[in-house]
């Protein structure tokens, strides 16, 4: 049902962009944080050659809030969508299953593709070198993130009780990752047992390959983030296909 | 007889510890309105779930046009139409995208643009589905459900919360479907509905099915009973129409007389008593129960317990 996928693909994606809360959240806000941050840290403590004195990097900040953004909407919708009844009647049609997530999916990973466009396009203008970096390198990096990410998000989306409170719910459990991602220190600092739950998380993960990228290694000295992130995805995606309700 | 487009035999569903359907059985004929009716939380919905292969049956046997719905669901979707009580599409899809959709995920489709104008939504087209009534809403689902032609649809509490006028206007819609020649099921807990425009109908309650039969026939059964009330201000009515063989109780209020008795003459021989008897009547009209005075006889309590 392949026409039925780009379909339910262009009509999310419609219906998404006729939100403008949800876009402002979704692409706006990392936009913003990217620049108001950035013109405070000012431009020369961005790029590859500064990145010593950079508290942190920010572009990779940034990313990170485009994919939990995608992950927290996904809770959203699907919760939404379940409480009225929608995934019900979907699956009441020949539509399988996982055609009918799987749209879901590739609407947020599009939209994180789009998301990063504008960063590097507002980077380019307001803070030169900030975006300096083998974007398709990068924009892998950052789709095997949010796709790991998106698979905690069917989990979280599961565990939800009501719609009501799946974005709270969703911005609670998501957001915070970032904390202990090694963004802002080294996981090395962190007390052992917060270290074993951030090595548990995408998003440490996600640093890692994407700071590994941005320093110019290749894919093949961070396999250890990848696999990871494939790992988080596969038992998150299991997981959710025990867990996962449709009403 | 022909063979029945659906067989749902023993059927029972628990969710839990909480027996949601204990033992259900009845046939549906090909061309007729089969409606299931009872309280919420009689099991209707539930029945209905598992007749569509949404529900896996914890027993009994459902046939769906000579397919299992659990074994064939795929087949199976491809011929029914359902609508589900209290659905909601995405708030800013318009119609002509939901239906678009929908159509693309069927071989064969409808005419949507017929289809709509049929249903009245052809001025709702570019409209947001949150910006629809009520019954406008129901309509676009019924659309949605019949975008593929499909030989059974189903209703689930299909004109709940709508306005009397609305819920007309889907009672036509409904006979029109049917008189093509589709089969409907639906479950309501609105007597009136049930008895407008069911052919048949199954009475379930606490999950099961305790009668079934067309709404006449149920109330013959159950309510035999019939009432004349009329006004006269003669004298001495109550006496001149008590000697009526068929009348066994009369009761006057002022000028208002109720005569109630049983059998199909009873009306017949009260208006003939009337007219030997030269009774000046101002008003005349007669009651007949309703399937609600039948489901109170049997359950033993009112509908909306």
């Amino acid at each position: 049902m392949l026409r039925g996928f780009w379909k339910l693909t262009w009509v999310e994606t419609k219906v998404f962009l006729r939100e403008p809360l949800g876009v402002i959240g979704s692409l706006g806000i990392p936009v913003i944080i990217f620049i108001v941050l950035g013109r405070a840290q000012g431009s020369r403590t961005l790029g590859n050659e500064a990145m010593g004195e950079a508290p942190f990097n920010l572009p990779i900040l940034a990313a990170l809030f485009i994919a939990l953004g995608a992950a927290v909407s996904l809770v959203a919708i699907i919760s939404l969508y379940r409480e009225g009844g929608f995934l019900k009647r979907l699956r009441a049609t020949p539509l399988s299953p996982v055609t009918i997530l799987g749209a879901h999916v590739f609407v947020k990973l599009v939209l994180t593709v789009v998301g990063l466009a504008l960063l590097t396009l507002v980077g380019r203008r307001f803070l030169p070198g900030a975006m300096d970096v083998d974007l398709l390198s990068f924009t892998a990096a950052l789709l095997l993130s949010t796709v790991s990410i998106l698979s905690l998000g069917f989990v979280i989306a599961s565990l939800v009780p009501t719609a009501r409170f799946a974005q709270p719910i969703g911005t609670g459990l998501l957001y915070p990752m970032i904390a202990v991602s090694g963004l802002f220190f080294p996981l090395e600092q962190l007390p052992p047992a917060i270290r074993v739950v951030a090595y548990g998380l995408p998003t440490t993960h996600a640093v890692s390959l994407m700071q590994g990228v941005w320093d110019g290694a290749g894919w093949g000295a961070h396999w250890v983030s990848v696999v990871a992130l494939i790992l988080i995805f596969g038992v998150c995606t299991g997981l959710s296909t025990k867990v996962f309700r449709w009403e | 007889m022909p063979s029945p487009v659906m067989t749902v035999s023993h059927l029972g569903k628990r969710y839990g510890s909480t027996v949601a359907v204990k033992d259900v059985s009845f046939d549906i004929q090909p061309g007729e309105i089969f409606g299931l009716i009872g309280p919420n939380g009689a099991g209707k919905t539930t029945t209905m779930e598992c007749v569509e292969g949404l529900r896996r049956p914890d027993r009994g046997q459902i046939t769906v046009l000579g397919l299992d719905p659990q074994r064939d669901a795929a087949e199976l979707r491809t011929r029914i139409g359902v609508q589900h009580q209290e659905a909601h599409l995405q708030k800013r899809i318009k119609v002509w995208e939901a239906v678009d959709l929908w159509a693309s995920l069927y071989a064969e489709v409808a005419d949507t643009d017929v289809l709509l104008s049929q249903l009245g939504l052809n001025a709702k087209r570019n409209a947001w589905f949150v910006n629809l009534s009520g019954g406008q809403k129901q309509r676009l689902f019924i659309a949605l459900a019949l975008i593929h032609g499909p030989e059974v649809l189903f209703l689930d509490e299909l004109t709940t919360g709508l306005d009397p006028q609305a819920r007309h206007a889907i009672w036509d819609l409904i006979r029109h479907i049917r008189d093509r020649g589709t089969t409907i099921f639906l479950t309501t807990h609105l007597m009136e509905e049930a008895e407008r425009l069911c052919d048949r109908v199954g009475i379930i309650e606490h999950g099961e099915l305790i009668e079934i039969g067309t709404p006449a026939a149920l109330v013959a059964k159950h309510c035999p009973e019939r009432s004349v009330i009329f006004t006269s201000d003669e004298p001495d009515v109550a006496e001149r129409v008590q000697s009526v063989p068929a009348v066994t109780s009369v009761e006057h209020n002022g000028s208002t007389y109720t005569l109630r008795g049983e059998g199909e003459d009873f009306v017949t021989d009260v208006i003939n008593a009337i007219a030997h008897q030269s009774i000046r009547i101002k008003g005349f009209r007669t009651e007949t129960p309703t399937l609600e005075e039948v489901f109170l006889k049997l359950t033993g309590h009112g509908f909306r317990d």
